[in-house]
């Protein structure tokens, strides 16, 4: 169910990364924080959406949280895995291509 | 101590009303509850919260709505009142920084919402106001006449409203073609 067209916005890529693990809400920001080093910050409503549609979509699913966890947790499925790797190939791209023509340019 | 303000804001002015209680919370008084243009604050270390304001898809008692405020209070988030579907957030500055979006997209979508809550006001009030203006240029009673000015005075205003919500929307829609 890979989608075909366009970009990962980048509270989407970063929130799929940080669901190779399961975590709740709170800790999706943390660990997003975290692994851009402070850069990205997700505002809770935008990563609720953001949830929200990735739900709908099939890319992620809820996970059963330690027994007493009240807090809802969530994962990656194997759909959201797949949309994760398309996008680092496209990126890939992105990069490979800014390398190689602004790598010839003094700037 | 609890200090109660009055205070009238108009729906656009919603970055404004929000200022203002941050302004507030800066001073040391946090919001503690809200009701119609009425703001109750209790006393806070000067800057100890920040406050939020959401104009949410249905009302903050719709099973929807619940979710998504829990969500919320999961990140330290607390709920402080309501009016109809209008919720007012704080969360302490010591458990970090707190917006509700940190994308265009997200913001475009709830200034959309905030849109379309004033589009049928503005379009029922215009309908009103004209046929009770065209009932006046029949009947010539004066109660035709005030009806319409009424209805139309409410129309200009809301229209005046959508017109700078809609310059915002334009300025974030062209920011959104360059940015996330």
């Amino acid at each position: 169910m890979a989608e075909a067209n366009g970009a990962l916005t980048e509270a989407v890529y970063y929130i799929l990364l940080s669901l190779t693990e399961p975590l709740h809400g709170y800790g999706i920001m943390q660990k997003v924080e975290s692994l851009s080093h402070g850069r990205v910050r997700l505002a809770a409503g935008t990563l609720y959406g953001a949830i929200s549609t990735m739900l709908e979509h099939g890319w992620i699913i809820g996970a059963s949280g330690e027994a007493g966890g009240r807090k809802k947790e969530y994962i990656i499925t194997a759909a959201g895995k797949a949309v994760l790797r398309g996008e680092l190939e496209r990126l890939e791209e992105l990069i490979a291509n800014g390398k190689q023509i602004l790598g010839g340019i003094e700037t | 101590m609890r200090k109660v303000i009055r205070k009238w804001f108009w729906v656009w002015q919603f970055d404004k009303e929000e200022k203002w209680l941050n302004e507030m919370a800066a001073r040391g008084l946090a919001l503690s509850s809200v009701g119609f243009a009425r703001y109750e604050f209790e006393e806070a270390e000067p800057g100890e919260y920040t406050c939020r304001l959401e104009l949410l898809a249905q009302y903050p008692n719709h099973p929807e709505s619940e979710q998504y405020i829990r969500f919320l209070e999961e990140t330290g988030v607390e709920q402080v009142g309501s009016y109809m579907r209008w919720v007012y957030f704080r969360k302490r500055r010591a458990l970090g920084e707190f917006d509700l979006y940190s994308d265009n997209a997200s913001r475009l979508h709830h200034l959309r919402r905030i849109m379309m809550l004033l589009l049928p006001l503005l379009i029922f009030n215009a309908y009103i106001g004209c046929y009770n203006l065209f009932l006046y240029m029949q009947n010539h009673f004066a109660v035709s006449l005030v009806c319409a000015l009424l209805s139309l005075t409410i129309a200009i205003l809301l229209g005046i409203g959508m017109l700078l919500l809609e310059r915002k929307r334009k300025r974030l829609q062209t920011e959104a073609q360059l940015f996330e």
